[in-house]
């Protein structure tokens, strides 16, 4: 795997949209070439090159191509938007949109990231370090397709509408989240080792959740079933099982109606 | 204003009956002039090679006005990814896919070498805000029908069979809305809707009003024709997309049995039936869901005065959007998706629902094979008009694709065989079956003068005839030499070469070069003085409206530039 290294050199006034720091955008570009890449300060237009020293060189493939990102990237919004291979790291912070509508490959944050990561994710990995801002893996405004597939991970806390729309792929959030988790969830999993403050699984039809710590507000439409054992991202424990959202459709399949699941660590 | 003179094209005019011979066309002072009125100055434009036709009027799309504006509001998401960069340099930024901005609209139309659209169904209360949408969609002039078929006053004058006084509170309407025809949707279920009820039969009574679909369709027909109305009235009828519903629309249709028109504007029908695509379901469940498209046209194609839109289907995801209440919850009850309803106080009501027509769903592969049947089943394309219900069938920026389909049966028949339920739609459907290419006389037929003429506005559009407006669209296909890719028709066709808009010339290979002041076309009708409706309009409002009457019409500023068309039924 080659490496292309990003140092921010002079810092945006503005957000700037980096929308094609991808590994599919770079691969089998030369230097100069990925440093002509057009990206947004705000409205007006420039290449990638004005703002990063750009350093090393870029694989023949996706796959092939990793990316580092130095320096102040904390106002650098869409890094690695729909990307389907490869490998990004960003060593501190950055802003919103981190990996959203990705389909493969790899992002490492090791800092915080703001709103809306992993929004509609198909595939791949996002790892954040620190925490994430609202709308972790959830929907695009007004859409019904939410994260469909891959891997989330974030070890701090996040904030609000974690995994709205979720219908596939799993979502771990090790510290804690706010209100609205899984909001009309169809699938997929999602598991917060900390504290939620509350609505989760609102109007879920399908999906699991389990939430480790405590969740300070239930929603009504969520029924007790029973006690069951689990073993979730490594960890053996007692969960107390909940299904609902009673108040929204449900599929059958096989004769039997389908809920949602929400599991809290007894 | 420029003079332009179109050379050497192959020139498609139903209306003076020319099909396809080598001509020029010539503007001047924004309309079409005889050749020899041009100066040696004219511009030429070498169309050799190329298709001529008037400018592309479009009888039914939902593009300005209260429920467009619900559906933009509802769907964030149909801008994401779908919302092309600035380009042009006197085009403004474009956003949006089925309910795409209004200068989207406006251009995507004018690539298209369209120059008037219909706004298929204003709620009269919404009126101002839909003129100054209108105002706000460039290039192509427009016209919007207030909706009749739910209003309190016409159920109310219609029981009692008064049909002067609907037609005087009809006028007045026109007037006070800018509107151009008798718009009617699902008449009596919008109203039904309110009480939680719907008329699926032409028989069931709407609530409290104790009035039938039968009874106000008739009704309004004679309205329509007391009034002498350019356009007869426009109907979607009741019982849309249901399975089977094939034979509530027959006998919709047989309800125009014995009227004939009235009107100076050169219409025919007394009825326009709208996406009829909508309305020509056979089987009793969506397990044996099938075509009745060959029934229906065998009707239509009888029955003079009537005349019909497709509403085709074309495969995409799309949102939804009508009066018809009723049926926007029974969809997001089958779909799952989001909903929005609107009630309109004493008028009509709205939904408006996403819709993913799936390649691979059965019943959306059935649907689409009817658009195509009916219109291929046609035996008068002077009657029968291209549509998609813009957007509730599809965007439509894909007539062109529709017209390939029209003229290449290779393009259907591979797209039929590659359903994964192939033989099941061709056993539900008579599309495979089916050898028609139509023409590009047949074209212009369906998409210039024949919705021209049955909007009765074909003094205006629809044709080259000298002194018409000055609207024409140069095609880069040659009909002589049909390309061996059917996808090349659909290329020329959503990007025409040249386009001209009153003698302007508008758009070039799909670039917008100017963007003319439009018009806003609507029609004034006098009637004698009855002052039992002045009573009856100023009491209504006075306990029901949220409104106050003086705030009611719409006001000049909101169409500046109208094109009021003046009739006088007191002579
Ligand atoms: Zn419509």
């Amino acid at each position: 795997m080659k490496t292309v290294t990003l140092t921010m050199k002079n810092k945006p006034e503005l957000i700037l949209e980096c929308n094609n720091v991808t590994p599919d955008a770079f691969a089998g570009k030369s230097l100069a070439d990925i440093g002509r890449l057009e990206v947004y300060e705000g409205k007006f237009r420039a290449p990638l090159a004005d703002y990063f020293e750009i350093a090393g060189e870029a694989g023949e493939t996706a796959a092939d191509t990793r990316i580092v990102m130095k320096g102040d990237c904390k106002r650098v919004k869409r890094i690695g938007q729909k990307m389907t291979a490869g490998e990004i790291e960003i060593e501190g912070d950055a802003d919103m949109y981190i990996g959203g509508w990705m389909e493969g490959g790899r992002i490492h944050v090791k800092g915080n990231v703001d709103a809306f990561c992993g929004m509609a994710m198909k595939g791949g990995e996002l790892l954040v370090d620190g925490d994430a801002g609202n709308y972790l893996g959830a929907a695009y405004r007004g859409d019904w397709r939410g994260m469909q597939g891959g891997l989330i991970r974030v070890k701090g806390n996040t904030g609000n509408d974690t995994a709205t729309f979720i219908n596939g792929g799993t979502i771990i959030v090790e510290g804690n989240a706010f209100i609205h988790v899984s909001t009309h969830g169809e699938g997929g999993t999602v598991v917060i080792k900390g504290d939620v403050e509350g609505r989760v699984g609102g109007q879920m039809v399908k999906g699991d959740v389990y939430v480790f710590g405590n969740i300070q507000y239930m929603l009504p439409g969520f029924k007790y079933m029973e006690d069951v054992e689990k073993e979730i991202d490594g960890t053996k424990a007692t969960f107390a099982h909940y299904i609902g959202d009673l108040g929204e459709r449900h599929p059958t399949s096989r004769g039997q109606t389908v809920y949602a699941n929400l599991y809290v660590k007894a | 204003m420029g003079e332009y003179l179109i050379k050497n094209g192959f020139v498609f005019d139903p209306v003076q009956g020319i099909n396809g011979d080598k001509s020029d066309v010539a503007l001047k002072d924004g309309k079409i002039v005889e050749t020899t009125a041009l100066s040696s100055g004219a511009t030429v434009i070498d169309a050799s090679g190329m298709t001529v036709m008037a400018g592309g009027v479009d009888i039914h799309s939902h593009v300005a006005g209260a429920k467009v504006d619900v559906g933009r509001l509802l769907r964030p998401e149909d801008k994401l990814f779908k919302s092309p960069k600035k380009t042009g340099k006197v085009s403004r930024v474009e956003m949006g896919y089925s309910v795409p901005t209004t200068f989207k609209t406006g251009y995507d139309y004018t690539r298209m070498g369209y120059s008037f659209v219909m706004e298929a169904a204003m709620p009269p209360l919404e009126a101002p805000h839909t003129h100054e949408e209108m105002r706000d969609t460039p290039i192509i002039d427009m016209a919007a029908m207030p909706v009749y078929g739910n209003n309190w006053f016409m159920l109310e004058y219609l029981k009692n069979g008064e049909i002067e006084n609907n037609a005087a509170y009809s006028a007045w309407l026109m007037t006070a809305t800018k509107g151009f025809a008798i718009k009617v949707v699902n008449p009596g279920g919008t109203e039904a809707w309110g009480w939680g009820l719907n008329c699926t039969t032409i028989h069931d009574p709407v609530p409290y009003f104790d009035i039938t679909p039968a009874e106000i369709i008739k009704g309004l027909i004679e309205t329509n024709e007391y009034l002498r109305l350019p356009h007869s009235i426009h109907l979607h009828p009741n019982n849309l997309g249901n399975p089977g519903n094939y034979e509530t629309t027959l006998e919709t249709l047989r309800l125009a049995e014995g009227y004939s028109p009235k009107s100076d504007f050169g219409r025919e029908q007394v009825l326009h039936n709208t996406h009829l695509q909508f309305h020509s379901y056979g089987g009793d469940s969506w397990g044996n869901f099938e075509s009745k498209a060959k029934e229906v046209m065998d009707y239509v194609n009888q029955q003079k005065n009537l005349t019909i839109d497709l509403g085709c289907v074309t495969l995409d995801e799309t949102t939804t959007m009508t009066a018809d209440g009723p049926f926007e919850h029974h969809l997001n009850g089958l779909n799952h998706l989001k909903w929005a309803n609107t009630d309109v106080e004493l008028e009509t009501a709205a939904g408006v629902v996403p819709y993913v027509y799936g390649k691979n769903v059965k019943v959306c592969d059935i649907q689409w094979a009817i658009g195509l049947e009916i219109a291929l089943f046609a035996k008068d394309m002077m009657r029968t008009f291209l549509t998609t219900d813009h957007p509730n069938a599809g965007p439509f920026f894909r007539y062109p694709r529709i017209i390939k389909w029209l003229m290449s049966k290779q393009s259907r028949d591979e797209l039929l065989h590659s359903f994964k339920w192939a033989d099941r739609v061709i056993a539900a459907t008579n599309l495979e079956s089916i050898d028609r290419e139509m023409t590009f006389n047949e074209i212009a037929q369906m998409t210039r003068a024949g919705p021209a003429k049955a909007l009765g506005i074909a003094h205006m559009y629809g044709s080259l005839k000298p002194g018409m407006n000055g609207n024409v669209a140069v095609y880069n296909i040659n009909p002589e030499h049909m390309p061996a890719d059917p996808d090349e028709i659909e290329k020329a066709f959503l990007r025409a070469a040249y386009v001209f808009k009153d003698g302007v010339m508008v758009s070039r290979d799909g670039e917008i070069l100017a963007t003319p002041p439009k018009l806003a076309l609507w029609v004034n009708a006098k009637v004698p003085e009855n002052a039992q409706v002045r009573r009856d309009i100023y009491e209504k409002f006075r306990k029901y409206y949220s409104v106050n009457l003086e705030n009611y019409p719409v006001r000049d500023e909101l169409a500046p530039n109208q094109r009021v068309i003046e009739l006088d039924i007191t002579a």
